[in-house]
């Protein structure tokens, strides 16, 4: 009985995301104030429904009602609470659900904020989320139902996939999916912006934050999900290209262009109509990446048949959503052209190259990700892309890219050169020579050809990205938080740099059969198997190794692989040993028992990879930061204008 | 105006893509196989039943084969036994078995247990024949024509419907390149 | 959809396609007697893709099949085949879709070709936008608050 009241709810949320839909976009069109103030209160009752759906599920993992069907596949009563909990995501209707939470989180979170926007505009702004809501509702509802029965009730369930019993699961996709589905507040601005014809850049301004916190989740989202993927399948690889990988990567590469061509938007009035094709391509990227890998419209690289009609179902909806923002834009980004110019060395110019570049580097994934499906559909046979594809590729826009990054964070805007910047930026880059080098060469060496270059460009990034910070602060002026945030950003990007072109170039792996006592080396570490023994979890038997590491002879740590056997599924799974650290990971994990006491072992040493990982959340850090800055600045801007807005007259320009 | 209906045609063009691609899906038994229209792997395979006379897949020829590969490990194998069995009653195609990477005293109790719809049974112990036709997860059933050539291949248990709709309409047609 | 759920339905996939495929433990391949062969051996095992687990490469599936495949590497190399004759032995019985690498061929030359096209493409566009902006550079200097440091 409470299951149905779950269905319920989300056909009440249905409902109201219509009516958000119809009263944001109908208010403003037909001039009619009722209507405009009926969206807010909308999106909020539908936020209001969708939670109760939420915690009605949450309710039937908890209390182990095996008689909704997603429960009996993806929970058991052995299963940890806090599993039970997270397995709300752990198949495709749960996670449909969540998709349909975080996106009346950032709608709400967006009715909060939007007091100051003019009110036809954040009126339509509700109205196109709310046509996204109604979508997914629609589609969840009739074709993905988390409610539906099993009768017979199961008398108890199939459990959760093994994998995903894990900590970093829990934060994982609910993380991604604030930064997936936070662009979709972007993509209703823009649409909101091309509906209205606005021939100013107000839009880009009220965009940014939005834009730019969603980045950082994403960001965020993309790092956890590489690390998990790192620590729990033990193979010591962080980002294989599958194309549930490139699915989060793409829209994030489209992020960052869209961040800085916000930039120039807002600055110079320039870019516009890139700016609102960028800010639609984001989402839809989103979109297609959520349904490319759930749809079964991959089907020929994977190998579970999906229902087909459910794709078309799919395909319908982008097409309404997608192709929708892109008539738009057709029809206004002509009149949005702008009549001011910029040299050929400014900010401007630079930006220009990184949108170019970056959105360069999203069609050559893009391009790889859906190779096999066209190469199937135009008759070319069967093709397969993975990484030797995508690492060389991938690097020959984003090569450039990097290169241009120390220099393009200096250009002054709209006439050109670097002013002071120049000699600091020359000094940076003498730095960074030495440093790279003398990392590349002295400290790891057997570098591969990129692995300098690599090394020092992040070096010279970082440096570069600190000129301005230790300029004000030697002046004794204020740090702005933009400019905080601007600089700790491209620092993340330079220590991301940094890690990816030594954990390429300098890791180590072996796979070897050990008995108990035998050791082998690795790079500078000798790795001893020690044996192990038979051990009990709450839902799992297995085997535990141990492995000493010791360097020079002396010890360094001991780590624990395991092999492990889950009762209901009865799946096998590998759990490998860690010692993590910022200079250098050790790996080891378990392979066979090759009999004798004897095991097969994976040892790995991998240098730097922790960086991977920090630069991508220094990056997001940076974007934290501009954006709480500039909400301090805005509110103290607004309190000054409310204090001098009798005084004098209305400021036209900002 | 012509550049900014650019991004719409790509757009409209990948649509088509992911139409087509959708359509397709259904046909093929999940990844073509590069054995189609080929003439079948040669292999000689121990005689689950008898020692003394090995399976050859020269033996295959002349009739149309429904080539079997499973194991009695596999949970899928199982549920596909008993159209095995009905296919064997109907008495049209012989089912060749090859028993994959298995023990042979676990598939000699399992056929007897639950049934044998195979006309002969080869045991491939090491996997190497498997390898040799593509296969990547049990049950697999290719058709083979009285020529020899693989006709057709399915992933996954055999049902019915894929038994009626799949495999009877291509023994009706004429001998020769895969369809 | 999440990362997570999707490694976590490929490595059901294989996992559950263990009960399609045996499972008992199988003997690690024996290295090969030069160092040369081993090299090629790494590199051949990365590059191919195991079938089942379809996103990990032939090294790093623990799947039997894997095993089995790594082992058929292993004598192909032993019998003296050369790298693209050991390819060409997988593709003629798995189809392309076991290399990871797409191979070079007229056939995939639109894929491999792509980045470099689109950087030309690219480096058209910019060129006709900065042709076209710095014509329009204007020499007015209002509101020019680089000194207020708005990135």
């Amino acid at each position: 009985m409470v299951v149905e009241l779950g269905q319920f709810a989300l056909i009440l949320a249905l409902m109201l995301a219509a009516a958000q839909a119809f009263f944001g976009l109908a208010g403003p069109a037909l001039d009619r104030p009722r209507w405009l103030a009926a969206a807010p209160s909308a999106a909020c009752g539908q936020f209001v429904f969708v939670a109760l759906a939420v915690a009605v599920l949450v309710h039937a993992f908890v209390t182990d009602d095996f008689s909704v069907r997603y429960v009996a596949v993806n929970s058991n009563s052995a299963l940890p609470l806090f599993y039970r909990v997270t397995a709300l995501w752990g198949a495709h209707e749960g996670s449909m659900l969540l998709w349909i939470l975080v996106l009346s989180v950032w709608t709400i979170a967006f009715v909060a904020s939007a007091r100051h926007l003019p009110a036809a505009f954040a009126a339509r702004t509700l109205g196109i989320l709310g046509v996204v809501s109604f979508c997914f509702l629609l589609f969840t509802l009739t074709t993905s139902n988390p409610f539906a029965r099993l009768i017979p009730a199961a008398p108890d369930g199939n459990d959760l996939n093994p994998i995903l019993q894990d900590p970093a699961f829990a934060v994982h996709p609910p993380i991604l999916y604030m930064g997936y589905v936070g662009f979709s507040v972007s993509f209703a601005l823009g649409c909101a912006a091309m509906i209205e014809g606005r021939r100013d850049q107000q839009w880009a301004r009220w965009m940014r934050p939005w834009t730019v916190m969603a980045w950082a989740f994403l960001a965020c989202g993309i790092a956890l999900g590489s690390w998990w993927a790192y620590y729990e399948l033990g193979w010591g690889g962080f980002w294989a290209w599958d194309p549930v990988e490139n699915a989060s990567f793409m829209p994030w590469l489209v992020g960052t262009a869209l961040i800085h061509s916000l930039a120039v938007t807002e600055k110079r009035g320039l870019f516009k109509s890139w700016t609102l094709l960028l800010a639609v391509t984001a989402f839809s990227l989103s979109l297609v990446g959520t349904f490319l890998v759930r749809s079964g419209v991959l089907v020929s690289v994977h190998s579970f048949a999906a229902d087909p009609s459910r794709g078309v179902f799919i395909l319908a909806l982008l097409a309404v959503m997608i192709g929708g923002a892109l008539v738009l834009y057709a029809w206004r980004a002509p009149r949005m052209q702008s009549a001011v110019g910029f040299d050929l060395i400014s900010r401007e110019s630079f930006l220009l190259f990184n949108n170019i570049l970056l959105v360069i580097a999203a069609a050559v994934v893009f391009g790889g990700t859906l190779a096999p499906l066209i190469a199937d559909t135009l008759g070319l046979g069967a093709l397969s892309v993975g990484p030797p594809y995508f690492n060389p590729s991938f690097l020959v826009p984003v090569l450039p890219m990097l290169a241009l990054v120390a220099v393009g964070m200096h250009a002054h805007w709209r006439r050109g050169g670097l002013g002071d910047a120049g000699r600091p930026l020359l000094y940076a880059l003498g730095v960074a020579l030495l440093v790279g080098l003398g990392l590349t060469f002295g400290v790891f060496a057997h570098p591969l050809p990129l692995t300098p270059i690599g090394a020092v460009v992040g070096c010279w990034i970082i440096l570069a990205a600190l000129i301005d910070p230790i300029d004000r602060w030697r002046r004794h002026l204020p740090l702005p938080a933009s400019v905080a945030g601007m600089s700790i950003g491209h620092i993340g990007l330079g220590v991301f740099v940094l890690g990816i072109s030594f954990v390429q170039s300098n890791s180590i792996e072996r796979d070897v059969a050990l008995k108990p006592g035998q050791s082998v080396s690795v790079g500078a570490y000798q790795f001893r198997y020690d044996g192990g023994q038979s051990i009990d979890g709450p839902n799992y038997e297995g085997f535990r190794g141990q492995v000493s590491v010791t360097r020079n002879g002396s010890p360094v740590t001991v780590l624990h692989p395991e092999k492990r056997r889950y009762w209901v599924q009865g799946t096998v799974q590998t759990t490998a040993a860690i010692a993590p650290g910022v200079s250098r990971d050790l790996l080891a994990a378990l392979g066979d028992d090759v009999g004798a006491g004897a095991w097969s072992l994976r040892l790995q040493y991998r240098p730097l990879i922790r960086l991977v990982w920090i630069g991508a959340l220094i990056m997001a850090l940076g974007g934290v930061t501009a954006v709480i800055g500039r909400r301090r600045r805005a509110r103290a801007e607004e309190r000054a204008l409310a204090q001098h807005s009798a005084l004098a007259p209305p400021d036209a320009a900002r | 105006m012509n550049r900014f209906l650019l991004p719409l045609a790509v757009f409209v063009l990948l649509l088509a893509v992911l139409l087509v691609g959708l359509r397709r899906a259904p046909d093929k038994s999940i990844l073509p196989s590069p054995l189609i229209g080929k003439p079948a792997p040669q292999f000689t395979l121990p005689n689950l039943f008898d020692n003394t006379s090995p399976l050859q897949s020269d033996s295959l020829k002349g009739h149309w084969s429904l080539v079997n590969v499973w194991g009695t490990w596999c949970v899928e194998c199982r549920a596909e036994h008993s159209v095995l069995l009905q296919i064997k009653q109907e008495a049209r195609v012989p089912i060749i078995g090859i028993d994959w990477r298995d023990h042979d005293e676990d598939a000699l109790s399992w056929l007897a247990q639950l049934g044998n719809p195979y006309q002969r049974v080869g045991t491939d112990h090491d996997g190497k024949v498997a390898i040799d036709w593509g296969v990547y997860g049990a049950p697999e059933s290719f058709l083979i024509d009285p020529a020899g050539t693989v006709v057709y291949k399915h992933i996954g248990p055999l049902t019915m419907p894929v038994w009626q709709h799949e495999f009877l309409p291509r023994l009706s047609r004429p001998a020769g390149p895969g369809a | 959809m999440s990362r997570a759920r999707a490694a976590g339905v490929l490595l059901w996939a294989c996992l559950a396609l263990v009960a399609a495929v045996p499972a008992r433990p199988v003997d690690v391949t024996p290295p090969l007697p030069s160092a040369q062969l081993q090299q090629r051996y790494v590199r051949l095992t990365h590059e191919l893709r195991c079938m089942q687990c379809q996103s990990e490469s032939l090294a790093d599936s623990q799947v039997d099949l894997a095993a089995d495949l790594r082992r058929q590497v292993h004598d192909l190399l032993l019998a003296g085949d050369s790298d693209d004759q050991i390819r060409d032995y997988m593709v003629a019985r798995y189809g392309e879709f076991i290399l990871f690498r797409p191979r070079m061929s007229w056939r995939n030359a639109w894929l491999w070709g792509a980045p470099v096209f689109m950087m030309l493409v690219g480096v058209l566009v910019a060129w006709r936008v900065l042709r076209s902006r710095s014509r329009l550079a204007d020499v007015e200097d209002a509101g020019a608050d680089d000194a207020a440091g708005l990135p």
